[in-house]
């Protein structure tokens, strides 16, 4: 294993130091892309640091003082990157904000953070600003890139992006040194970024994360991945999330390589398949979403094409199986594999635009098993990363040729790992935090004598791979005393098609139910194609025929775990089609799509009643927040239905 | 953008008259849309709104009647004509080239703005490149300006409804006009694509300084958005002045109410 690197050089340790490094050294190459009027419009690492300075300047002329916050809002730009390596330039913190945020959570950020300026992509985050600044007393300038729309506002705490480089300039006349004078005054210990986490309970909280937190953590895991200055990444994750900070602005500063932003939120997909990333990130949720739509246009093939790609995708499979269980590979799918190759897997991962991946992560959630297999079947080097906000980002990723379908790798290169006493996950590592802002009472409940407590519950398995069962205070027991872990079930639920969201109910009780979201396009297409017509998605979900579709894969799913001793006993005895789709914005699921169970238990107690009880169906009105703010009724008939049990004795 | 005319109104519909056979749609109305303002012309069904849209954009020519385009009489051109002057429409039933690509559909805005050598368009080589390469820039910031990115390649045909009211008001800003005719740009739409295109609307307005007549009937989309507002029945204007005034004239009350005509 290499060593860890613990040290940094005075004159690199700072990210602003070291792109000033990259403008000098490498000045000609790209440093980040953004597509713009249909072209990939590129900036060089000279550009970078240029536009970077005049930003900066700028902010200094409207009396930026170390140690302010920026607020960054917005989709990924180019601008908003250098907005933060600005800010971290004159000794500030930039405070990158979820860019789909209503109004009141904003508010709790902006003002918590203390943040004196914002610099926000366009109208949309402007006006949610403007209705929040008086409730925001420190915030003092507000300042867009986008103009459109924003003529007719005369605010004057206002102003453009390009105006604030151009006072950016005036200000370098009368102060040619103030720049790089600022930047030689940052230390590797100042604070780079403060991440808010969206955090399952209570208010958000201000991770502080220092330039050698960053700097430490994306080298060490840089040099143990192999990374090279020609990766190209998506920056198409929100800001406010550490995971992009981290590869799309601390390791690209740091290696050079380039980051490239997506022309808008619904261009993802398509932007994924011009860049072709070398090295990509993405969430279960983002995963599973590329499976269906691979799933969907597969059923709408030929039926000879469908049945081609069904052989070849199952013969793929079952070899990545056999491989994942350290098992030897029979002969003749070997030998069939390169002609799936040439017509099935190489094709796919073109069209997906995943081909030229060397590298390719999975976080944040754990991902089903089936998911895993699938994009790895293809040939596409998918791994799992565990980590979080508290610890850089990361803690431990699987290395090349020692992956498993159930394990999150063993540690990055400076992280130490521990269990404790009850089962929790601890780690101590040269990317651990600076501390909660403002916050010193969770700061002393997560940090002890440099040790952070993640709240999952896990193990080492005896090859040394951390495993994470749950989050720790969600592993429970039924009534019956088996063991239960929700999220387990629930991603096998997930991995199904039609199934987007679901939600496992169990502990304490006398059997497993779940709660199920199902997924619009993939149900909507199947129901299409069937001549179910439907309205809405309160209607799709209740209809008979979807409840029966969503049925069988309870049945999968209950089959699947009775394959496995520990959880047999923790089957889903009953079911039901969620009236609405899990929101954010309803506080039902968090920004990163991650489930709140206690709020859904307290918001849902009704259905949950009536699963455990011989009720076959629940009226029920629920409150929606639309993304405006307003609120509405959504009112429907919820039936509970039963499912089979597989192989189980003495249950029932 | 509505120079050469010294300040008066854009466009002057002077005692406008429009007959089917017997049947008078649209009677002697006067009307004027003044530089960069926003005209919603209202009425009940068949008030003569789109006859008189039609009338400006050179579909049917008046009976009677002058039509006055920035300084000059414009009553007797057709429709490419009055198109070339800098008047752009849309359509109450949309009128999208339904197998061509979103891209394709705003290009054909350009047309008029294109010119063409046969020989040089064919090899797509040197002015034809050239002019290409602009025109496409041109339509690219029309469809960054909308939010239709994501369906640039698309066929119209298969977008939504309300997207190819989008992509038909794209069109009609592709040929950079200085008088935007909207028929009914907001029917069908959910509230959510209503109010996405009050917002377009109003940007348009403010960001290209086009002046802009449309028809809607979703008062409050009018009473929000415009700048004035004409009222037709029967083919006769009985209203003109600001929305809040419009809004408690007898007149218009009436009309929408349905008091007896004799």
């Amino acid at each position: 294993m290499t060593s860890p690197v613990r040290e940094l050089d005075p004159e690199r340790d700072t990210f602003p130091k070291l792109a000033r490094g990259n403008a000098e050294r490498i000045p000609g190459k790209v440093a980040v892309r953004e597509k713009d009027y249909g072209i990939w419009q590129s900036y060089t690492w000279a550009d970078y640091l240029e536009q970077a300075r005049l930003i900066a300047l700028g902010l200094a002329s409207l009396g930026f003082d170390r140690g302010d916050k920026t607020a960054v809002i917005g989709d990924n730009r180019p601008q908003l990157y250098w907005a933060m390596l600005a800010t971290q330039a004159l000794g500030g913190v930039p405070v990158p904000l979820y860019q789909d945020s209503i109004e009141k959570e904003m508010q709790y950020v902006i003002d918590h953070a203390e943040a004196k300026f914002a610099i926000v992509e366009d109208q949309e985050q402007v006006d949610k600003l403007l209705n929040l600044k008086a409730q925001c007393p420190r915030l003092e300038y507000v300042i867009y890139d986008d103009p459109r729309g924003l003529r007719s506002y005369a605010e004057p705490f206002l102003l453009s992006l390009e105006r604030l480089q151009e006072l950016g300039r005036k200000f370098a006349q009368d102060n040619p040194t103030y720049f790089e004078d600022q930047v030689a005054k940052g230390r590797a210990d100042d604070i780079a970024i403060i991440c808010y986490t969206s955090g399952t309970t209570g208010s958000p909280k201000g991770v502080m994360l220092s330039h050698r937190n960053l700097i430490l953590t994306a080298r060490n895991a840089a040099t143990r991945e192999g990374l090279r200055r020609d990766e190209e990444v998506l920056a198409y994750l929100p800001m406010a999330w550490v995971g992009d900070h981290i590869f799309s602005f601390s390791q690209s500063i740091l290696l050079g390589f380039a980051a490239n932003c997506p022309e808008s939120a619904a261009t993802v997909r398509h932007d994924l398949k011009e860049v072709g990333p070398t090295y990509f990130f993405a969430v279960p949720a983002i995963w599973e979403s590329l499976l269906t739509t691979v799933m969907i246009r597969i059923e709408d093939a030929a039926w000879i094409k469908r049945a081609m790609v069904h052989f070849f995708l199952r013969l793929a499979q079952r070899m990545e199986r056999e491989r994942l269980n350290r098992r030897p590979v029979p002969l003749w799918p070997r030998l069939l594999y390169p002609f799936g190759r040439l017509l099935v897997y190489g094709p796919l991962k073109d069209n997906l635009g995943v081909r030229r991946i060397r590298r390719a992560y999975t976080a944040g959630e754990a991902i089903g098993p089936e998911i895993f297999v699938f994009f790895r079947s293809l040939g596409i080097n998918l791994k799992q990363v565990y980590g979080m906000t508290e610890s850089s980002a990361l803690i431990s990723i699987q290395q090349d040729g020692d992956v498993r379908l159930d394990t999150v790798g063993t540690p990055i290169p400076g992280v130490e790992i521990r269990i404790s006493e009850n089962g929790e996950v601890l780690f101590r590592s040269p990317g651990v935090f600076q501390g909660y802002y403002k916050n010193p009472e969770a700061t002393r409940e997560t940090l002890e004598e440099g040790w952070v407590h993640t709240g999952d519950a896990g193990f080492i398995d005896h090859d040394g791979h951390l495993r994470i069962i749950d989050r720790a205070k969600d592993v429970s027991r039924l009534a019956g005393g088996t063991v239960f872990a929700p999220k387990y079930i629930e991603n096998k639920l997930k991995f199904s098609p039609y199934i987007k969201e679901a939600v496992c109910v169990g502990q304490d009780r006398p059997y497993v139910t779940a709660m199920l979201n199902i997924d619009l396009a993939a149900v909507g297409n199947w129901a299409e194609r069937r001549n179910i017509p439907y309205t809405s998605y309160t209607d799709l979900s209740q209809k008979p025929e979807v409840q029966d579709l969503v049925g069988q894969e309870v049945v999968r799913v209950n089959r699947s775990l009775s394959e496995e001793e520990l959880l047999r006993g923790a089957q889903i005895r009953k079911y039901l089609i969620l009236h609405k789709e899990l929101d954010p914005d309803d506080q039902e699921i968090t920004r990163s799509r991650k489930v709140r169970r206690r709020f859904i238990a307290e918001k849902y107690a009704p259905l949950i009643e009536a699963l455990y009880s011989d009720a076959d169906r629940v009226a029920v009105e629920a409150k929606v927040t639309y993304e405006d703010g307003r609120t509405g009724t959504v009112r429907a008939d919820v039936r509970i239905r039963e499912a089979e049990l597989e192989g189980v004795v003495g249950v029932r | 953008m509505s120079e050469g005319n010294g300040g008066g109104p854009l466009l002057k519909v002077d005692g406008v008259s429009v007959r089917f056979g017997a049947l008078v749609a649209v009677n002697r109305v006067s009307l004027e849309i003044q530089p960069g303002e926003i005209l919603a012309i209202i009425g009940p069904n068949g008030a003569g709104k789109t006859t008189l849209l039609n009338a400006v954009s050179g579909f049917y020519h008046p009976y009677e009647g002058r039509i006055i385009f920035q300084g000059q009489d414009r009553t007797w051109l057709k429709p490419d004509q009055v198109a070339a002057l800098g008047i752009a429409r849309t359509f109450q039933n949309v009128a999208l080239f339904k197998g061509m690509n979103v891209l394709d559909n705003i290009m054909t805005g350009r047309l008029l703005k294109m010119k063409g050598s046969f020989v040089l368009d064919a090899l797509y080589w040197g002015p034809a490149k050239r002019q290409e390469l602009e025109h496409r820039a041109f339509v690219e910031r029309i469809i960054d300006f909308l939010e239709i990115q994501a369906i640039r390649k698309t066929a119209a045909g298969r977008l939504p409804y309300g997207l190819q009211k989008r992509v038909e008001l794209a069109r009609a800003l592709a040929a950079e006009p200085t008088l935007l005719l909207l028929d009914e740009p907001m029917a069908g739409m959910n509230v959510e694509e209503k109010e996405d295109m009050c917002r377009f609307i109003l940007d348009v307005n403010s960001e290209f300084g086009t002046t802009i007549a449309l028809i809607e009937h979703d008062m409050g989309v009018v009473m929000d958005i415009s700048d004035r507002v004409a009222v037709l029945d029967y083919g006769r204007k009985i209203a003109d002045g600001p929305p809040e005034q419009v809004r408690t004239d007898q007149g218009v009350l009436d009309a929408y109410l349905g008091v007896g005509h004799d």
